[in-house]
């Protein structure tokens, strides 16, 4: 496989993870179960949308067709959409948002730690700075997921089964095909097979102290990567795409 | 061989300089742009066109398109022309922000980042965070995250004033 139509799958596929998730946490505006989280998960999803911004804008570049970071991100179909399946399960309650945000969180600090050394000096750039911004989104879903899983009997209740509903769904994270391995031997991305240890030991220790026991035993969801999606992904799409597919060529 | 610039290139890119340093942050106005080292060089090009870089301070910072806009206004006003470039890398850091940055922040009622942003740790890390209002170091964390991506909210134990806190990264 060619060099740039590597990087251009690579970098969908990690912008396409970054806007989904980001507009799932906006979703949340306006409704959180208080103020300071009304603040926290909107401040999250910018973090989000601007690292998919950078990454949609310099994979335009890289493709050279004259697509911007807009056309890519708002006028694409959903089999076009490479995301995880897990960033765009819907938020359920509190516990599902806290959960799916933390998994993901966890793996992408392990991931940009390594991706400041790629052979990709764009992508090097972009991993120095969400690898920070990232940080926070661990350390305030972290204290949720404990504050939760060790509180009140509901809160522990809500939080474990959002475990058994999300967890099923992190092994597509780790999951190598063709445009991984070239991406892994061309050195713009860490094996992610490498940063499966270091994940599980992040959601250890919070799982640990939140009371919550790891499964392993479960039957592994994945798709999105082959532009597979769930239901929900049509809602989702139909929303963020409404501005451009109503008014085509918008601009704010 | 680089050629050294001519003294009055020199000389007018320090002037370009303290046009740009000083617009305000539009999110903090009691900082400029200098002050928190978003604002990264001013120089004149082979063209005589004004260069200036600026860093974003988060990827997702809404105020860094109304910086460079007012940065580009500022230096048009002067009578330069202009071009305004975005660096992405080396990351920000609030180890930028200089010292009359971090007093200024003080003044206005945000407490200055925490030095030598390396060190944050995304697990159980705490940071010790003086009141701004009078000092004491008995405060507590509200919120992970405050009124925009950069603060994080703190209220005071002592005098009990909620406060906004710079969040090191
Ligand atoms: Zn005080």
């Amino acid at each position: 496989m060619a060099h740039d139509k590597v990087l251009f799958e690579i970098l969908i596929r990690l912008a396409d993870d970054h806007l989904v998730l980001g507009h799932r946490l906006s979703e949340w505006c306006g409704h959180a179960p208080m103020l300071e989280e009304d603040l926290s998960m909107p401040n999250m999803a910018l973090d989000l949308i601007g690292q998919a911004r950078s990454l949609y804008a310099y994979a335009g570049e890289i493709e050279n067709r004259g697509r911007d970071e807009d056309a890519i991100a708002y006028l694409r179909t959903e089999p076009e959409y490479k995301n995880l399946l897990l960033v765009e399960k819907p938020n359920e309650d509190f516990a599902h948002t806290m959960l799916r945000q933390f998994y993901f969180a966890v793996f992408m600090e392990e991931f940009w730690k390594e991706a400041i050394s790629s052979s990709d000096n764009t992508l090097a750039g972009i991993a120095g700075k969400a690898m920070k911004e990232i940080a926070y989104h661990i350390r305030h879903c972290g204290e949720w997921i404990i504050r939760l899983g060790d509180g009140t009997e509901e809160s522990s209740r809500r939080m474990r089964a959002a475990v058994e509903v999300l967890h099923p769904y992190t092994d597509e994270m780790f999951d190598h095909d063709d445009v991984v391995a070239a991406a892994v031997s061309a050195e713009i991305i860490p094996d992610p097979l490498l940063l499966r240890p270091r994940w599980e030991q992040g959601v250890q220790t919070v799982f640990k102290a939140a009371k919550i026991t790891m499964p392993n035993d479960y039957w592994a969801l994945r798709g999105g990567r082959a532009g597979q999606h769930g239901e929900e992904m049509g809602f989702l799409l139909a929303d963020l795409q409404y501005m451009q597919r109503t008014y085509p060529g918008m601009t704010w | 061989m680089v050629e050294a610039p001519a003294p009055d290139k020199l000389q007018a890119s320090k002037e370009a300089w303290k046009i740009a340093a000083q617009v305000p942050d539009p999110e903090i106005p009691a900082v400029n742009v200098s002050d928190l080292g978003i604002l990264r060089s001013v120089e004149i090009d082979e063209n005589g066109i004004v260069v200036a870089k600026v860093t974003p301070t988060y990827s997702g910072c809404p105020a860094v398109l109304a910086i460079e806009l007012a940065i580009e206004a500022a230096l048009l006003k002067a009578g330069y022309k202009v071009r305004i470039e975005r660096v992405t890398s080396p990351a920000w850091t609030t180890d930028w922000i200089t010292d009359d940055g971090r007093r200024k922040l003080k003044e206005y009622g945000i407490a200055p980042p925490e030095r030598a942003s390396g060190s944050v740790r995304s697990l159980f890390g705490e940071t010790q965070v003086s009141c701004p209002q009078c000092g004491s170091a008995e405060t507590i964390r509200i919120s992970e995250f405050g009124s925009t991506a950069c603060k994080a909210l703190y209220r005071c134990e002592t005098c009990r004033e909620p406060f906004d806190y710079f969040k090191c990264i």
